[in-house]
């Protein structure tokens, strides 16, 4: 906060930076060298940067913890200044930034690690063995925008790092740009991606503008410090900035109503949707909103919007989630509900318990998706191995018949697993750790945070309660049916049948972020609330009251209740009598309620026809009719081009020829006609020059005489 | 000794003559000659006024101008003859390629 508060430990925040500069210059090494490195060494760069970032942020947490936690800036350089506008590039070090860092760097280089193993194998499924290092590239340019976002002193800087991170979000999407439905499917999912993420930054842009027009500065201090004072004298406009800053939270996070663009996101690399679209990038909108927390408490009513709009998502997510059957499906439908839980948190004021399920949350959800990864791969060397098996099939009838069914398989498809337990039984086993903790069994992490924002909001917000308990029973539900569905049983498919374990690379990473969903509950125990303790310190500094509850006996037995209920409702559907091959759902028998849940509720296609397609209409109109009939037909042709005609041919006959060629020609031809008369005199007789000389001789001298 | 008045008369008839002989004539050699006379009549004037006014600035004209004579007779008279080669004839009517 005030740079005479640095003392001892300011030389080890001098190194805050290099989080930023590890990443780039692993990104820098691998664009330069990486063509003649071998992928365990481009793999092992882009780790290191990562892990090296991770050092710094651990750095950072021992000089905050000696700095009695209190917040750090640290200047770096002077980026814009005009007039009043003074941007600088300067780092943050508090405790909520501080959690952010470690969060996103621990779980970065475990993906890092991960990815190693995984991008192996696909870039080699896929057929573009050449894109590895890009992967990698790209994987560390989202750690260095991460850190400029959450290490970022001004509004500017985290925008900077906002944009970076949807920049990263789009390229590592449309990573395999040329596959995908038609070829131009995942191309597609990114440009979603891109644009729905457009819309939630003009928000965000809109909210910036504001608060400079309002606070004078974009420095967190600086308005944090004016912002009672603002809300008093100005109360709408503050309202404004946090609801246009809401809208940017709904597109970054993906929360109602721009959701839509995260469940396409999945068409990127399974890495990549661990990463950046569950475990990190997505939580932007959360610690924005929690990093202006000082903004948000002084509006009851933004900061109820807030809630509900996080309470809404978590619910009709999670009822999305329910029905769907691609693995990654699932895991992103629940991604967006548990945003949902975080942003209901942060909007309610429970800022720590919003955190404290962001940190839970990128454990256990990058742990899932990485398993989901595994499975895939699994899947896909199954068919692999079943392919390859065919080749030396010598009844080419059945061999044509199988590739045929080969080529439509979906290593994705829940229905085409089962029984994978056994199969891959590393992935089996963390992948249950992760659903477990998801699903907010004790002890494991999720049900310690996901237990919190319960809490706090049987307290705050009673309707969000509601909508959040509902979601939380329906996670614990999609959850177990998908262990169910995928794990156990008998395998419905060839691929299945011999789907192998994945590596040590991809394994060992899952087996700590296992270990870390497990005991992650513990940052902020009951009783102890360590967690809530250290985040104090920063939001203590701007006058934002934090309350830790008390543990509810009651409020944390109804949700573990809820949460076995639904796994053994689960079980009950799913696991008891496994499913067999072709067979439908179970779930079918609730009718329209099943079909809307299949079909996400069909909100892409109510926004096709509400938005997209009105707004291709209005493009067709302004192409058509505006462009095409009145500006081409009417406007140029007819005005622009008719008086050009007109005019110009007024000034071709009439100026032109009419008047300049008229003059040119005239002097012309006096000059011809004044030869014709003097060349008369050129008789080329000598005796008449000599007499004209005479006659002249004869007029000067006469002239000369008689004058 | 004679009057001033003589010599002019007797010069302005030569130079006359040598004028009319210039304009009327054909022949070009008749026509050059008809030059010269006109240059000895001028000299004559000269000498007759260089005498009368008792300055002799009168008589070194004359000199310039029998030198110039002398000059003019060579060139010209080598024109002539250039002129006799190509076209056989020295009839100046002949000569009118210079008509516009």
């Amino acid at each position: 906060m005030l740079l005479s508060e640095v003392s001892t430990t300011s030389t080890l925040f001098q190194l805050i930076p290099w989080i930023v500069f590890f990443p780039a210059i692993g990104l820098l090494i691998n664009i330069i060298f990486g063509g003649r490195m071998s992928e365990k060494a481009i793999g092992a760069v882009a780790s290191l940067a990562s892990g090296l970032a991770f050092g710094i942020a651990v750095l950072m947490a021992i000089g905050l913890a000696q700095n009695h936690g209190e917040p750090v800036v640290v200047p770096f350089l002077e980026w814009i200044h005009i007039g009043d506008l003074q941007l600088d590039w300067t780092f943050r070090v508090d405790t909520l930034s501080n959690v952010m860092t470690l969060a996103v760097t621990l779980v970065g280089t475990l993906i890092h690690i991960y990815a190693i193993g995984y991008m192996h194998e696909d870039v080699r499924h896929q057929g573009d063995p050449g894109r590895y290092r890009r992967f990698f590239v790209f994987l560390n340019l989202f750690i260095v925008m991460m850190m400029i976002l959450v290490t970022g002193d001004s509004y500017a800087m985290l925008f900077v790092g906002w944009e970076g991170v949807g920049l990263c979000s789009y390229l590592l999407i449309g990573f395999w740009y040329d596959k995908g439905e038609g070829g131009i499917g995942n191309a597609l999912a990114a440009k979603k991606a891109f644009v729905a993420n457009r819309v939630g930054d003009f928000g965000f842009l809109v909210a910036m503008f504001l608060t400079f027009w309002a606070f004078g500065s974009l420095d967190f201090a600086n308005v944090f410090e004016k912002a009672p004072e603002i809300a008093q004298t100005m109360p709408g406009v503050v309202l404004a900035i946090t609801l246009f800053m809401l809208l940017g939270v709904t597109g970054k996070s993906a929360q109602i109503p721009l959701y839509v663009w995260l469940p396409d996101a999945m068409a990127g690399p399974t890495p990549v949707s661990a990463l950046i679209h569950a475990a990190t990038m997505v939580t932007a909108g959360v610690y924005l909103v929690a990093r202006s927390a000082p903004i948000f408490v002084q509006l009851p009513q933004a900061q109820n919007t807030v809630a509900m709009v996080g309470g809404l998502t978590a619910l009709f997510a999670a009822t999305i989630a329910v029905g769907q059957f691609d693995i990654k499906k699932v895991l992103a439908y629940s991604t967006i509900s548990q945003l949902g839980f975080m942003v209901a948190a942060v909007g309610m004021g429970a800022f720590v318990a919003g955190m404290f399920h962001l940190v839970t949350h990128a454990f256990f959800k990058a742990l899932l998706f990485l398993s989901a990864g595994s499975v895939i791969q699994g899947m896909e060397r199954g068919e692999h191995h079943v392919a390859h098996h065919q080749q030396d099939d010598l009844h080419a009838a059945r061999r044509k018949k199988k590739q045929k069914e080969a080529h439509t398989f979906d290593p994705q498809d829940m229905r085409n697993m089962g029984g994978l337990r056994t199969k891959m039984p590393v992935t089996f086993w963390v992948y249950l750790t992760g659903a477990v903790a998801l699903a907010g069994v004790p002890p494991l992490a999720g049900f310690w945070s996901k237990d919190e924002i319960l809490l706090e909001a049987s307290h705050l917000n009673m309707p969000v309660y509601i909508l959040l308990t509902l979601a939380a029973i329906l996670t614990a539900f999609y959850m177990g049916r998908q262990i169910f569905m995928v794990f156990f049983g008998e395998t419905r498919t060839a691929p299945a049948e011999h789907a192998e374990e994945s590596p040590p690379v991809m394994t060992i990473p899952l087996i700590i972020l296992a270990i870390l969903a497990f005991f992650g509950g513990a940052l902020n125990l009951p009783g102890l609330h360590t967690f809530e303790h250290w985040l104090e310190h920063t939001f203590m500094a701007f006058e934002v009251e934090l309350e830790a509850l008390p543990f509810s006996i009651p409020v944390a037995t109804l949700s573990t209740i809820l949460a076995l209920a639904s796994i053994t409702g689960a079980w009950a559907l799913y696991g008891r009598k496994p499913l067999q091959k072709k067979q439908p759902d179970p779930l079918r028998k609730l009718g329209w309620l099943f079909t809307g849940m299949e079909n996400k509720w069909w909100v892409d296609e109510i926004y096709w026809f509400l938005i997209l397609d009105r707004y291709v209409d209005l493009a067709w109109f302004l192409a058509d009719e505006v462009d095409w009939r009145f500006w081409h037909d009417w406007f140029h042709e007819k005005v622009i081009l008719a008086t050009f005609n007109s005019l110009s041919r007024l000034l071709a006959l009439r100026v032109d020829l009419g008047g300049i060629d008229r003059i040119a020609n005239g002097l012309a031809d006096g000059t011809q006609a004044l030869a014709a008369c003097m060349r008369r005199l050129q008789t080329g007789f000598v005796r008449n020059y000599a007499l004209s000389v005479f006659v002249g001789v004869v007029v000067i001298i006469g002239y000369l005489m008689f004058r | 000794m004679l009057p001033v008045t003589y010599y002019v008369a007797l010069s302005a008839i030569l130079f006359i003559l040598g004028a009319v002989g210039v304009l009327i004539r054909r022949n070009l050699i008749v026509i050059f000659m008809s030059v010269e006379l006109m240059l000895n009549a001028a000299n004559l004037a000269f000498v007759a006024f260089a005498r009368y006014y008792q300055s002799m600035s009168g008589q070194v004209f004359v000199f310039f101008v029998m030198a110039v004579a002398a000059a003019e007779v060579a060139v010209g008279l080598s024109l002539i003859v250039a002129i006799y080669r190509a076209r056989h004839t020295i009839n100046v009517d002949d000569l009118s390629e210079m008509k516009g």
